[in-house]
């Protein structure tokens, strides 16, 4: 538990993803099973356990300490679970560093093997056998808080890294695989041969495409490709197997739970490669009655993702649907070797049997020559579009990101002229730089003078132009927040940004009323006066 | 004699009617007794100044030979009278020449304790409990929350990462008096060796401490020519913090920063900081040492001041304990 714990510490205040895997890696490889598999299920909060309330914990330290004190100290640290971690007193008779720690083992399985009313008294006794450190690791871990930074992704990654295998194994094998993972740690360190993987309906690793870059074109045979749209949702594989069901991302999470209106529909056996999309009823009438669902936006999506609970009147009003694009298993047939030709008529035939209202198939785009293809993604016929895939017609489905076989072709990003704000200074590397920019467009008329921030971004930039714009920062601060900078911006003086993003959405989060999604910095206007930025209201414009 | 006869609050500093002097004033007056060179105790512009003469040699340091008109050694333990009021200076604990003020007249004992640390600590003489009737005590780390675990162990924390990440520097920030040397002198216990690199506003102190007999072993200066040989991979570089926010430190590539402070004890401060490694070391007491400091001087009142001056006033009310908080301004926490 204390190596743990440190583990925890470092994991959290640690910026740089190799800087987490490092730290990983070497967890892996200095502590023993089934610890390590412990650790790594807590990580990618695969673990379940019995979960302790903040409530109780906070009636056990107050059993401890003068509640006045309490409160005082909770007050001035602000999280619950940091100040029951120092406050927590060291019993006279077990002096601090005295090496009865509990194992992560020993917490897993008594907590589990307890009855509510017992847990009290256990978490007690380990609170006082832990140091500070150990105190927060455990009720981060028995509250299931564990949010420390590091996707489930990363800790796969770092598997792969400290096995030097490549990721998509890892992928392909965890959802067969049962917590503390032996036979996964045995393979890694070479004891054994790779686990067969028998789960049902497994997460099969998933084929991405690498961008467009200027003048791949010019070397491709249009009579190779098939065009289709890329579709602004998220990636997801919808596996039917064995009377198992189940809907991964594309980096194997299982999201099942957060669509049960899609899972219900999942009526098919095989595995399919598509995009999730929810919509909203529209007028037209399916053949059987139904209303047909229309999509909806990236705005509408975000309703349903991310949560835990998802209510009754959400599935209802933003159904889950999946515009496929590919077909991996054909019931007891895996067809991923067959050229995409073949797959595409397949997934046509797959498709055909089931609800019109949950699946569609991605159309093809029908072209000749590369210019049309030019004009398809500078017009895509649907806002929901992001761009275009571009797949050969004989590629088999290979996971991870070859090469070759498929191209993706964003549409522009939307493009405005915004005044810097505020600035931030960086992590890591960039501790000393101001690195994370507030920008802001004028409300109303710029001649009022009132910009109102609109976004972040972080990158976008050369080192070199980051040095110039810390040199600015600097320079024009007019008032400091902690880390945080605020930029001389008025009629006069200003830094103008021109942000590039790829949409925007309404929300009533942000004071603006709309959040733009992935921006970044696309050029310096240091020629551009502050009074030329957009507005607010040329920003409206761009919603969909 | 009442307390508040002999020693009071006023906007200048903490004052001594009878003796017409002021305990670490904050603004320029007569007469100075100062407990310790950190800058928010220890001011220029006084015209007579009595401390230690380690804590004389650092204003000098700091200020400049001139720092005030007279100058006059409280040597430790030394009683000394002052228009009629006996004074005493004695070991605090918290940096080189740091001293606890003891005030007595008519009867009536006070000891400003200024900053202490009552742990053992390589750089400096160790805090000394003086038995008095009201004791002034820092408040700094004054919550429960606060429990400063084992100095050796953070050191360990810190080589062990410099194990793990051999090809970048880590970077610790440490204030420039005495927290630094600290840090070092720990490093060499720890047995350290290598060749530690410090920002050019260590340097004087680092000197100094050398020439009061604490060895600092090899020191080098963070320059840019060492920078550019590729020096400062898996090296250990102390400098203020300060400096880390500031553009001296693009010289290190990929830097783990660190930071030797009290207050790492919280997360969320060493996350807004952008610590990576935050190292729990204070030159205060925390707060299991000012209740046992307390505890052992068994003063009849308490006077708390600046920091969490509440949390500790009530500690005293649950134990019996007179107390109350003494409001000094001017006066920073550690480090921030």
């Amino acid at each position: 538990m204390k190596r743990f714990a440190e583990l925890l510490d470092r994991l959290v205040l640690t910026p740089s993803r190799n800087g987490k895997l490092k730290l990983m890696v070497d967890y892996f490889n200095e502590v023993p099973d089934p610890e390590r598999g412990l650790a790594l299920a807590a990580i990618t909060r695969d673990l379940s356990i019995a979960s302790i309330k903040p409530a109780m914990l906070r009636g056990l330290v107050e059993e401890r300490v003068d509640p006045v004190l309490f409160a005082l100290s909770y007050d001035y640290l602000g999280d619950l679970a940091e100040t029951i971690a120092l406050i927590w007193p060291v019993g006279e008779d077990r002096p601090q560093g005295a090496n009865d720690a509990p194992t992560l083992l020993e917490v897993v399985e008594t907590l589990h093997a307890a009855t509510r009313a017992k847990a009290p008294a256990l978490v007690a006794d380990w609170l006082d056998r832990l140091d500070a450190s150990g105190r927060y690791a455990l009720i981060k871990l028995v509250t299931g808080g564990m949010r420390i930074g590091v996707s489930a992704r990363l800790a796969k990654q770092a598997l792969a890294d400290f096995g030097k295998v490549d990721v998509t194994a890892i992928e392909e094998l965890w959802h067969g695989l049962d917590i503390p993972y032996l036979p996964l740690f045995a393979w890694l360190e070479g004891h054994t041969d790779k686990p067969a993987n028998l789960a049902a309906a497994p997460f099969r690793p998933v084929m991405l495409a690498t961008a467009i870059e200027d003048g791949d074109l010019d070397k491709l045979d249009p009579a190779d490709y098939a065009a289709e749209w890329k579709w602004d949702g998220i990636r997801v594989q919808a596996t039917a197997e064995g009377g198992v069901r189940r809907l991964y991302t594309r980096t194997g999470d299982d999201i099942s739970a957060t669509f049960p209106d899609l899972m219900e529909h999942l009526n098919f056996e095989g595995s399919m490669d598509g995009e999730l999309l929810v919509g909203h009823r529209s007028g037209d009438l399916l053949d059987d009655g139904r209303q047909r669902i229309e999509i909806g936006s990236f705005g509408d999506l975000q309703q349903r993702l991310n949560r835990k609970i998802v209510s009754a009147k959400t599935i209802e009003s933003y159904p889950a649907f999946i515009r496929a694009y590919d077909l991996m298993q054909d019931g007891d047939r895996d067809v991923r070797a067959e050229p995409f030709r073949e797959r595409r008529r397949r997934l046509e035939r797959f498709v055909q049997h089931l609800d019109p209202e949950r699946f569609d198939i991605s159309p093809l785009v029908p072209f000749d020559d590369w210019s049309q293809i030019v004009d398809f993604r500078s017009e895509p016929p649907h806002p929901i579009i992001e761009g275009l895939m571009l797949k050969r017609w004989d590629s088999a489905y290979v996971p991870g990101r070859p090469r070759g076989p498929w191209f993706k072709w964003k549409r522009e990003p939307f493009l405005i002229d915004a005044v810097l704000m505020y600035a931030q200074r960086g992590h890591g590397k960039r501790s000393s730089f101001y690195s994370d920019y507030t920008f802001g467009v004028w409300k109303g008329v710029p001649e009022d003078g009132e910009l109102v921030p609109v976004g972040k971004a972080y990158f976008g930039f050369t080192d070199e132009e980051l040095k110039q714009i810390d040199k600015y920062v600097r320079d024009n601060t007019v008032e400091r927040f902690g880390p945080v900078r605020s930029v001389r911006a008025n009629l006069k003086t200003g830094l103008v940004l021109e942000i590039a993003f790829e949409g925007l959405n309404r929300s009533a989060r942000h004071k603006s009323g709309v959040a733009m999604r992935f921006p970044r910095i696309s050029r310096l206007r240091w020629d551009k006066p502050a009074r030329e930025a957009d507005t607010l209201e040329t920003l409206e414009k761009m919603l969909p | 004699m009442r307390p508040e006869d002999l020693l009071q609050p006023r906007p200048e500093g903490l004052y001594c009617p009878p003796g017409d002097f002021y305990i670490d004033p904050v603004r320029p007056v007569e007469r100075a007794l100062v407990t310790h060179g950190h800058a928010d105790h220890a001011r220029p512009g006084n015209v007579r100044v009595l401390a230690t003469a380690q804590t004389l040699d650092i204003m000098a340091i700091r200020y400049g030979a001139d720092f005030a008109k007279e100058r006059q050694v409280a040597a430790l333990g030394e009683a000394l009278t002052i228009n009629g009021v006996d004074v005493s200076f004695h070991p605090a604990g918290h940096v080189l020449g740091s001293a606890q003020i003891a005030v007595a007249k008519d009867g009536m004992k006070i000891v400003a304790s200024g900053d202490y640390k009552p742990r053992p600590d390589p750089t400096c003489a160790a805090f000394e409990p003086i038995a008095c009737d009201v004791f002034i005590t820092e408040a700094t780390f004054a919550l429960p929350v606060f429990r400063h675990p084992d100095d050796r162990a953070e050191i360990q924390k810190l080589l062990r990462s410099l194990r793990q990440f051999p090809d970048r520097a880590h970077l610790v920030g440490a204030y420039a008096l005495g927290k630094a040397q600290r840090v070092i002198r720990l490093l060499r216990d720890e047995g350290h060796e290598d060749t530690i690199y410090i920002h050019g506003a260590l340097k004087t102190l680092c000197d100094y401490y050398e020439s009061q007999g604490i060895a600092l072993g090899p020191l080098a200066p963070a320059t840019v020519d060492n920078a550019s040989k590729g020096a400062f991979a898996a090296a250990i570089v102390v400098g203020p913090p300060s400096a880390f926010a500031d553009r001296w430190a693009r010289r290190f590539p990929d830097p783990v920063s660190c930071f030797a402070s009290g207050w790492m004890r919280v997360r969320q401060r060493a996350k807004q900081r952008g610590v990576e490694l935050p190292l729990i070391l204070s030159d205060h007491a925390d707060w299991d040492e000012l209740v046992d400091t307390i505890t052992t001087i068994a003063p009849s009142e308490v006077w708390v001041t600046h920091g969490r001056e509440e949390a500790l006033v009530r500690w005293c009310e649950t134990k019996g304990i007179r107390a109350r908080p003494l409001h000094l301004i001017g006066y920073e926490d550690e480090a921030e």
